[in-house]
């Protein structure tokens, strides 16, 4: 009896639980799952990368071909399992068939797996840029309308090399597959430049204490790349000026992020003046970016500027909206319709014109930048280039780009 | 007599002509003489090419201590309640975040860093002698229980300093006094001009590991050599006799707890000076005074010393000469010691 009574009571509260969102869901709205780092290391990042998801929903006024936008969110760690898990939940718990994310770049690549087996859900990359996540193996499922970490690097190389006069150049990054892409893309133009890369330290992803990988960089370089995210830059930037740190830095794009500017320490000296190269250009003075940016900042808790992430974010999202707009919100398909569209999106974004190639990836502006201090005393990244329209292979004809082989700890080498 | 404890309980030993201390001692004294060597003299081009450099071994040696010494603090706390309660608080970590938030604040408001240090501690005992009063004490003798309760406080803790001081990565700023570095009387090079390089490293550092020692020789005197020490000594043999023989049990309990949270609080300001605050830290100090405690041996201060200086330098050195790897050397040592001696090296059975 006692057992009787109870599930019944679990029964009644389930279809309680379920049964109502099932069917407002089917009614006026459209779920969109939104993926990203709510927690751990990337904690910050993923909280702005939510602004920028929301910016674009915003801008659509919460509403898309008529039906409300119902934003539920995932949350990973960064680590692949955790953002699969989070995917998984989205897509079989909460039924979403549109879902933006993830963040980080392993997590994209195990996400892209994952939907190769959900096929009838669309997948919009989060920020997340390995190179590997749409070059080999992609997901018909997948689209990337943020671009990734070697595309990001877009001039830094010959700048470093050239206007700098840096020869010979350390790199200190993270031991996963994000930093591979972006050491890629910056040693790509940095060794045919003629530059050398005589020592490469990888780090664990959440490493604290890098004093020791400090003082194991050799002392005749004339500057260091360093790709490291979010906290890990924070406490690698301040070791760096504590330990006396003479040579001059190179930034990866997330190094110098918003994200990483906006932190509270000694981290100004160490910082003004070094030039990194990414998606974004916070002193960026076309209109659609200044708009953009006066849109991202009436969010909650948002930086003086839009970080990458909350750019990526907003990018997707908007390009998902898009999208839904033009199939007037049909996704009754498996979402066929929609997909098709999406391929052959092309729109304005704040920076400049995106479209995708063959594999879904984006082929969009990037821009070359140096840190510099705004005269509120905030650090800002001050634009100096702009490299119109890069592909994903770099400009490099494809056969070729591949068989310069998969982005490694090893790969690629100028010693 | 000339006897020396060691051969007491090997006297065949003696035949042989050395003891197995005085063996023991010959090797402690090889590798001390060996690593003077490698401290002050030029380092031979063969050394250079296994090592790297003789600054970045050098650094990553001080390194390791001075990460010791964090981890000790931390630990010193967990093993103190751990011995005495057999409570294992899976909300250390969250404590050690707290503090460093606590600290922060303090220090930003007052402008005093050492304010945030005091307030650190402080705040956090008293946090520790509520968790006690109103947590721990209804769930005596549940060892089970306590740990799952600890584990939903340290979930539910990470989530609400999560809203109030958000993802940002804080850095608590330390005085202009403590901040910058000094040269060490040791060369690391020679210059093709003839003047020497020195080894440069972080003053703060050095007050850090400096701090945990002091720390460290505090704590052995509290509980070697007070009224107090003596009874948390006796509650860690055996806590029923301590209450039949008068003492208020509950009183030591919460004496103990309130050390133990204190001294976490402490070490989050002092870690977070040198490193920095961010959400997931609570994790991976709780991990990190895991790993010592068990290897250094539950409820053990000497324990947690020896572990913490195990743990750190290994640490340091995995990360400088196989950083792909070097998480797993940790743990490795973690599974040698669970093997060889389950208890822990200085850990007495159970």
């Amino acid at each position: 009896m006692n057992i009787n009574r109870r599930t019944l009571l679990a029964l009644a509260l389930a279809t309680g639980l379920t049964a109502p969102t099932l069917s407002v869901a089917q009614a006026d709205s459209i779920k969109i799952g939104v993926l990203a780092t709510f927690e751990g290391a990337f904690a910050v990042l993923g909280e702005d990368s939510e602004r920028g998801a929301l910016t674009a929903i915003d801008e659509f006024g919460g509403k898309v071909a008529g039906k409300d936008i119902e934003l539920i969110k995932g949350s990973s760690d960064a680590s692949p399992d955790s953002a699969v898990r989070a995917a998984r939940k989205l897509v079989e718990q909460d039924g979403v068939k549109v879902l933006i994310g993830p963040l980080s770049g392993d997590e994209g690549i195990a996400v892209k797996d994952y939907a190769k087996t959900q096929p009838d859900v669309t997948f919009l990359n989060g920020s997340s840029a390995a190179q590997d996540t749409t070059l080999r193996n992609p997901a018909e499922n997948f689209f990337r309308f943020s671009t990734d970490g070697a595309q990001w690097m877009a001039g830094l190389g010959n700048y470093a090399f050239n206007e700098k006069g840096y020869h010979k150049v350390a790199t200190v990054a993270e031991d996963y597959s994000f930093p591979y892409t972006q050491v890629f893309g910056f040693m790509a133009e940095f060794c045919k430049a003629g530059g050398t890369v005589p020592s490469k330290s990888w780090v664990p992803i959440g490493n604290k204490d890098y004093s020791s990988v400090i003082a194991a960089i050799p002392d005749d370089v004339d500057a260091i790349y360093v790709a490291l995210g979010g906290a890990d830059a924070v406490n690698f930037l301040s070791q760096y000026n504590d330990a006396g740190g003479q040579a001059p830095l190179i930034g990866g794009s997330i190094t110098v992020d918003q994200t990483v500017l906006t932190a509270k320490g000694r981290l100004h000296d160490v910082l003004v003046g070094t030039p990194a190269a990414g998606p974004t250009a916070d002193t960026n003075d076309s209109q659609a970016w200044k708009d953009f940016s006066a849109a991202y900042k009436k969010q909650d808790g948002a930086f003086p500027s839009p970080s990458l992430f909350a750019h990526a974010y907003y990018i997707n999202m908007k390009a998902a909206l898009l999208a839904l707009q033009e199939v007037n919100g049909d996704l009754s398909d498996g979402g066929k319709k929609f997909r098709e569209v999406l391929s052959k999106l092309e729109f304005e974004t704040p920076t400049g014109k995106v479209s995708l190639d063959e594999n879904r990836n984006a082929i969009a502006d990037m821009f070359l930048t140096e840190v510099s201090e705004a005269d509120d005393g905030t650090l800002v990244n001050k634009l100096i280039k702009v490299t119109p329209q890069v592909n994903q292979t770099l400009g490099i004809p494809k056969d070729e780009f591949l068989a310069l082989g998969a982005v490694s700890r090893e790969n690629p080498s100028c010693p | 007599m000339t006897d020396t404890s060691g051969n007491r309980s090997n006297p065949l030993a003696q035949s042989q002509g050395m003891t197995r201390r005085q063996a023991l001692g010959v090797v402690v004294l090889v590798v001390a003489a060996v690593f003077v060597w490698m401290v002050f003299a030029q380092w031979p081009d063969w050394l250079k090419a296994v090592l790297i450099s003789k600054k970045a071994f050098l650094s990553a040696i001080l390194n390791g201590l001075t990460l010791a010494g964090l981890y000790f603090l931390v630990a010193s706390g967990f093993t103190l309640v751990f011995g005495l309660m057999r409570n294992v608080n899976l909300a250390h970590g969250s404590l050690y975040l707290l503090g460093a938030y606590i600290g922060y604040e303090f220090a930003e408001w007052t402008g005093y860093w050492l304010i945030g240090v005091a307030a650190g501690f402080l705040v956090l005992a008293v946090v520790g002698l509520v968790m006690q009063i109103t947590v721990f004490r209804r769930l005596e003798g549940q060892d089970l229980r306590q740990t799952l309760v600890t584990i939903g406080i340290s979930v539910v803790a990470a989530d609400l300093m999560l809203a109030y001081w958000g993802g940002t990565t804080y850095q608590i700023l330390t005085p202009r006094w403590l901040s910058g570095a000094i040269k060490l009387p040791v060369v690391t090079a020679v210059r093709s001009n003839g003047t020497e390089v020195f080894l440069v490293y972080p003053f703060y550092r050095l007050i850090v590991l400096f701090s945990a020692i002091v720390i460290g020789i505090g704590l052995w005197l509290l509980i070697n050599r007070t009224r107090i020490g003596s009874m948390i000594r006796a509650g860690v043999d055996d806590r029923d006799m301590l209450a039949a023989s008068g003492v208020n049990v509950h009183f030591v309990f919460a004496i103990v707890f309130a050390l133990g949270a204190g001294l976490a609080g402490l070490a989050g300001v002092v870690g977070g000076s040198a490193l920095s605050v961010a959400p997931g830290e609570d994790i991976r100090y709780l991990l990190a005074s895991l790993v010592v405690v068990i290897v250094g041996g539950m409820g053990s201060i000497v324990g947690a010393a020896i572990g913490a200086l195990i743990i750190g330098l290994a640490e340091q050195i995995g990360l400088v000469y196989f950083p792909t790897y070097g998480v797993v050397l940790t743990f490795v040592i973690m599974v040698i010691t669970l093997a060889i001696r389950p208890q822990g090296i200085m850990g007495r059975s159970l």
